[in-house]
């Protein structure tokens, strides 16, 4: 599909080698070779993963409208005043029906500009249903062996259910906004249950108290000290084997900003550290990165899977079967087994 | 496996803040099947080369109705070419008297789109001349 072919293609080991040394088009080369999931990306990803590991990962997800991207660039401007690195990903959906995007996170960003020391990549979701694209693990990782200090990830704006940043952020971020729902939602599975920090952002806006309320009465009636644990190929939520021990757990507490004047942003920062410093002394860390190297060793299995079991079954196969079906000669599921059983 | 798509940075440079134009134009991209990386107002030429190498870029976007466009576009376009950006097609929509067209040529924009363009002749435009690294 590519239209005129120029010759100037860096080799592997010259952008992995422009990335470690901080070279931003080579980086900026690498992101894109990395999402469009090119033949050379895994080689690519190899040379970068051992450098990989330092940075600490911010997801940052909510509603759309909620003011996350006005929340990750307050974030990171207060990292910057910390002395801190700081990589952005910021996800917004791909059009289902064209394929295209609108990537308009950078709209809000505009005061992170001419900073060495921030990296701003807006990546589009490209079929992913979970809040993040298929390849945003692996553009982290690439920013995190670039040596960026503090990674924050926004995601798209989700509704109750893409949780996904969980299992790739270290600490998650789930962003609400006054007048957004009743204390009914705030009790539903699903989002708010990944949250190591809520954050009720546009708290000047009426109805904030009401919001945060709701949120700390889910909190009550959850308890502390939660934490994830892979189990059967399921994320599950459980207490953490040291409740009871008010030291040793993690407290999720609703904190409120007002990201657009910057108002508990400071605060907001100091709790994430808060965060890591547990994670660390906890030993919850070394659990989460399981649970993250876990999640990607699946997903590139099971892509590969899919490709080597699609590229052994004929097309014209498929077409005739699913005619079968159609006419009730079969059904799906027999079918299916049929076709895996003579690969 | 491999997903490439075009993108595009959509921009206002200058000060003028009239940037409807710029969005039925991002929209338009968008609807084209583009990756589109949308800005917003008052970018300097710093700010939008500097997007454009953080995103790494296929065509930049400059939207202008400000009457800056000769100081502004081959700046743009100098600091891309300086970064090592030298395929990234620049292209200008907006308000640019006649006899500018050419000079904004010669500076390196390789074309300029003026009001009442329908839309299928920019995507052209860009589907025909994007340089895709081999």
């Amino acid at each position: 599909m590519s239209a005129v072919h120029t010759t100037r293609r860096p080799s592997i080991a010259a952008l992995a080698e422009g990335v470690l040394s901080g070279h931003r088009l080579h980086l900026a080369r690498a992101i894109s070779r990395v999402e469009n999931q090119e033949e050379d990306a895994s080689e690519l990803l190899a040379a970068l993963y051992p450098h990989s590991g330092r940075a600490h990962i911010i997801g940052v997800t909510g509603a759309p409208g909620t003011g996350k991207s006005t929340l990750v660039t307050a974030l990171a401007q207060s990292y910057r005043n910390a002395g801190l690195t700081v990589g952005v990903v910021a996800i917004d959906p791909t059009s289902p029906f064209t394929g295209g995007a609108l990537l308009g996170d950078r709209v809000r960003m505009r005061s992170l500009a001419g900073d060495a020391g921030v990296f701003v990549r807006s990546m589009a979701t490209r079929g992913s249903l979970g809040g993040l694209s298929k390849t945003t693990g692996d553009v982290v990782t690439v920013l995190d062996a670039a040596g960026f200090e503090r990674i924050l990830v926004e995601t798209v704006g989700v509704g109750q259910a893409e949780v996904e940043i969980a299992s790739t952020a270290h600490t998650t971020l789930v962003v609400e906004a006054p007048g957004l729902g009743d204390e009914v939602q705030a009790i539903k599975a699903g989002i708010l249950e990944i949250a190591d920090i809520l954050v009720v952002n546009k708290a000047d806006r009426p109805g904030a108290d009401r919001t945060i309320r709701a949120l700390e009465m889910m909190l009550e009636i959850e308890g502390d000290g939660a934490r994830y644990v892979r189990h059967h190929g399921q994320l599950l939520r459980v207490e953490s084997p040291l409740e009871g021990d008010e030291e040793a757990g993690w407290k999720v507490i609703v904190m409120k900003t007002v990201a657009t004047e910057g108002t508990g942003v400071e605060a907001l920062r100091q709790r994430i550290d808060a965060h890591r410093c547990w994670l660390l002394e906890s030993g919850e860390m070394a659990l989460r990165e399981q649970l993250r190297i876990a999640h990607t060793l699946e997903n590139i299995l099971r892509a590969e899977l899919n490709r080597r079991i699609a590229s052994r079954i004929h097309p014209g196969n498929l077409d005739e079967l699913v005619e079968r079906i159609r006419r009730r000669e079969s059904d799906p599921y027999s079918a299916a087994a049929d076709l895996l059983a003579h690969l | 496996m491999s997903e490439r798509k075009i993108r595009v940075l959509v921009a206002k440079p200058g000060l003028d803040g009239h940037d409807r134009g710029a969005k039925v134009v991002a929209r338009m991209l968008r609807d084209a099947g583009f990756e589109v990386i949308y800005t917003g107002i008052r970018q300097t030429p710093q700010m939008i080369a500097e997007a454009a190498l953080q995103e790494d870029v296929d065509v930049v976007g400059l939207s202008i109705l400000s009457g800056a466009h000769m100081t502004l576009c081959p700046k743009v376009v100098e600091l891309l070419r300086a970064q090592g950006q030298d395929n990234v097609l620049v292209i200008v929509g907006g308000i640019i008297p006649e006899e500018d067209v050419e000079k904004l040529k010669a500076a390196g924009v390789a074309a300029v789109f003026g009001p009442g363009t329908p839309s299928q002749e920019y995507v052209n435009f860009i589907r025909n001349n994007v340089k895709v690294p081999a």
